[in-house]
């Protein structure tokens, strides 16, 4: 039962990696537009050098 | 209660164009300073390459920084410093994409942002501490005990407390808020819940017990805050739409000074003002012609299809169109005092009469709030009084609340509700308010208005004949001379008809009856019956005269243009055996025979504004459930009478502001269907209460027999939200 005592931390702290990512995201506002970025995936525009 | 609708009407009030005019030219003139972004409207984008396209060309165009599209709301915003909309307008039409100037603080976007991602962060939250406190569960319920039993009990608990306290905040805020105005309403039970099933399993902790309940609370909070985040949606892409009309209007008023012509809010004319109205333009402001002669469109007001002349001395209400010759007119009434604004309280009484219609949600939760609250109450008396184990009987009481909490209730109609209006903003509706898809399914009697809905408000040429083949190059010349809608629809008919337009000398526009031009010493003449010295003869048409300096003058007949879809439309809605009724502000001959091609039985012409909201009344009384659809201010009184209102988005902002749903394209068809699919929303709404209330018989005996465990009540809980949006989504 002492692997508990890691698992329980690195399950909770793979948990708050996820929150902080999705935080992250909607900070950034990622969610503004999903019916764009659905599309956007879809050009070829930027596909051989990123966008300046 | 009652002083929340009182708010709804003064805000509602508001947005009729004339009172709407002050705060938002104010806006507007407020945005100037300072504001870098210009915000165009893109209705026609809907793909990646169209994305790409216009980001493209506005980024090339010099002096641009920046450009993003926005495909969910069909716009784009542009970081050009110093440029305004009019220089980009064209870039992007240049490529072939429609784009409209928008008002960027009529647009409260930020605001509804961040209460979005306000309810985004909750739900983020509430879903990472269920995922985790359910891997702990999963152990408990699969057989770990004592010391280990514990543990995962503390530590379930120290996840779930912040969380409920965090992600139940607005089930808490709203039920403090009902409580205040002493109703019951959902959210009173679900904060009950929530906190009795933490107060509870904190106690058990402690007491190191067999049951705790956090992972029930937080997966309580996930659910409902999802039904919330649809509901919050549904609302948000209506209001933005909505916004996004009222901002492609900016009204602005010509008033002459001294000093010459200058630009003013129509809000700040007052009595006395000399304003000039431009051919095109809309009066904004109720006065009497002082200099010009034109025509007037009052379609918009009255109904009539047909022009009428326009002279010194003549009266003008705000909202007509001023069509041929430039006006000068004295301001009489402006804002609040104009015709515009009389119809207002109509519409106000109105709209709190239909303020009292309750949804099904409202209806089930006051049958259902009580009820819950005694099941537990009485359970807890009974478990009490046979035991006297205080633990026990609070135990079971908070299991009966978790177990019979609304999550599938919660989540029941914001499903269907955003499955069946994502599919009408498909087919081009936008639903402004909650219960109108509710409402449109009792509907059993629909009333159209004539110009402008059933119609598009649009001349079209009847027959090319009267026109010698020879002389059609010289009639395309004069038509095209004018920006008089008669004219417009002539040369339309001719270039259809592949013709090229001769070379004209000495053309001008006489403001008021027609166009003269010369041709080889023939003078020619395209206007009113009058001034051709003919007689107008049959009223059932409007008709413009040709004169080409020989032989007599050739009367061309114009009959107003249906609306694409408007046969379809009616006829289904007879085929379903629906009343369908057509009330006109227009002469009897015309509303005929539309009446007649159309195959409406009831119509009645030469209708007053007031007339039209009586005979919806008087239909509503009779027990009738009235779909009103219309366009105009004539309408507008009707519009809000009625059970369910449509209007077209073409119409007057005071009759878009007065209906329920607004149809964004120029096809009248997903009328009928939206009336299908309202009915199919409710059914699927009834089949979710059912569901939810299958899950709930099921597993209530098993709560109040104090049998229930908190594996049960996770089950019951999920299965019956996942059952509850699954069918929600068939509506799709």
């Amino acid at each position: 039962m002492e692997v508990l005592s890691i698992l329980i931390p690195v399950s909770l702290g793979l948990g708050t990696l996820g929150l902080l990512a999705f935080v992250w995201a909607l900070r950034g506002r990622q969610y503004e537009d999903p019916k764009g970025d659905a599309e956007r995936i879809l050009s070829q525009e930027w596909d051989d050098h990123p966008k300046p | 209660m009652a002083d929340a609708t009182l708010h709804d009407h003064e805000l509602r009030l508001s947005a009729c164009p004339a009172c709407d005019a002050a705060p938002l030219a104010q806006r507007l003139a407020d945005a100037r300073g300072g504001q870098a972004d210009v915000i165009l409207s893109l209705p026609t984008i809907h793909c990646a390459t169209c994305i790409t396209d216009v980001e493209r060309v506005l980024t090339r165009h010099p002096g641009v920084r920046a450009a993003r599209v926005n495909l969910t709301l069909r716009r784009v915003t542009v970081d050009a410093p110093g440029m305004s909309a009019a220089e980009l307008i064209p870039v992007v039409e240049s490529i072939g994409y429609e784009a409209h100037e928008l008002d960027p603080a009529a647009l409260s976007a930020s605001a509804a942002d961040r209460q979005g991602r306000d309810i985004l962060m909750r739900i983020g939250v509430s879903g990472f501490a269920m995922m985790n406190i359910m891997i702990l569960s999963v152990a408990v319920w699969s057989g770990a005990d004592a010391a280990t039993r514990d543990l995962f009990h503390w530590i379930s608990g120290a996840i779930a407390l912040p969380t409920v306290a965090f992600a139940g905040q607005p089930f808490f805020a709203s039920a403090w808020r009902a409580l205040c105005h002493g109703r019951l309403g959902m959210d009173v039970p679900i904060s009950l819940a929530l906190v009795l099933a933490s107060a509870i399993s904190v106690y058990e902790t402690v007491h190191s017990g067999h049951h705790a309940y956090f992972d029930a609370a937080v997966m309580l909070c996930f659910f409902l805050l999802i039904g919330r985040y649809l509901d919050y949606r549904t609302r948000a892409v209506a209001r933005s739409a909505a916004e996004e009309l009222t901002a492609l209007e900016v009204p602005r008023a010509f008033r002459l000074t001294a000093a010459g012509e200058e630009p003013v809010p129509v809000a700040e004319l007052v009595p006395g003002d000399l304003i000039r109205i431009r051919p095109g333009a809309r009066v904004p402001a109720d006065g009497e012609i002082t200099e010009g002669r034109s025509e007037i469109d009052r379609a918009l007001l009255t109904g009539e299809s047909i022009p009428v002349a326009a002279a010194p001395g003549m009266a003008l209400s705000a909202g007509e169109v001023n069509l041929t010759g430039p006006l000068v007119l004295r301001v009489t009434a402006a804002g609040r005092d104009s015709s515009l604004a009389r119809l207002t309280a109509l519409v106000a009484a109105a709209e709190s009469a239909r303020g009292h219609y309750t949804g099904l949600a409202d209806r089930a939760s006051r049958l259902y709030s009580p009820l819950v609250h005694l099941m537990a109450f009485c359970s807890f008396l009974g478990w009490y009084l046979a035991t006297h184990d205080l633990r026990l009987a609070v135990n079971v009481a908070a299991a009966v609340l978790i177990i019979t909490c609304p999550c599938a209730l919660g989540l029941a109609v914001p499903a269907v509700i955003t499955a069946a209006s994502g599919r009408l903003f498909r087919r081009g509706m936008l639903i402004k308010d909650g219960t109108a898809l509710e409402r449109l399914a009792d509907v059993d009697c629909v009333v159209f208005d004539k110009t402008g809905t059933l119609t598009m408000g649009v001349p079209q040429l009847v027959s090319l004949a009267p026109i010698p083949v020879e002389a059609r190059p010289l009639a395309m010349a004069l038509a095209q001379g004018s920006g008089h809608p008669l004219s417009q629809a002539l040369a339309q008919a001719l270039a259809e008809a592949g013709t090229q337009p001769a070379a004209l000398d000495d053309l001008r526009e006489v403001p008021g009856y027609g166009i003269a031009g010369r041709w080889q010493d023939r003078g020619l003449r395209l206007g009113r019956a009058d001034w051709l010295g003919a007689s107008h003869g049959d009223a059932r048409l409007s008709a413009s005269w040709l004169d080409l300096g020989q032989g007599a003058p050739i009367r061309l007949e114009f009959s107003d243009r249906l609306r694409p879809g408007a046969e379809a439309c009616v006829a289904r809605l007879l085929a379903r055996r629906q009343r369908v009724l057509l009330l006109s502000g227009d002469a009897a001959p015309v509303v005929e025979d539309l009446a007649a091609r159309l195959g409406i039985a009831e119509w009645r012409a030469g209708v007053t504004p007031l007339d039209k909201a009586e005979a919806v009344r008087a239909l509503g009384s009779e027990g009738r459930h009235v779909l009103m659809v219309g366009d105009g201010l004539n309408d507008t009184a009707a519009l809000a009478e009625a059970h369910v209102s449509i209007s077209p988005a073409s119409a007057l902002d005071a009759a878009r502001t007065a209906s329920d749903i607004v149809l964004m394209g120029s096809d009248l068809a997903p009328v009928a269907e939206a009336l299908d699919v309202a009915r199919r929303a409710r059914a699927r709404i009834k089949e979710n209460f059912a569901i939810s209330l299958g899950y709930n018989v099921v597993a209530v005996p098993f709560a109040i027999a104090g049998l229930a465990t908190p594996l049960m009540a996770a089950l019951a809980m999920s299965l019956s939200s996942i059952s509850v949006t699954l069918n929600a989504l068939r509506l799709r």
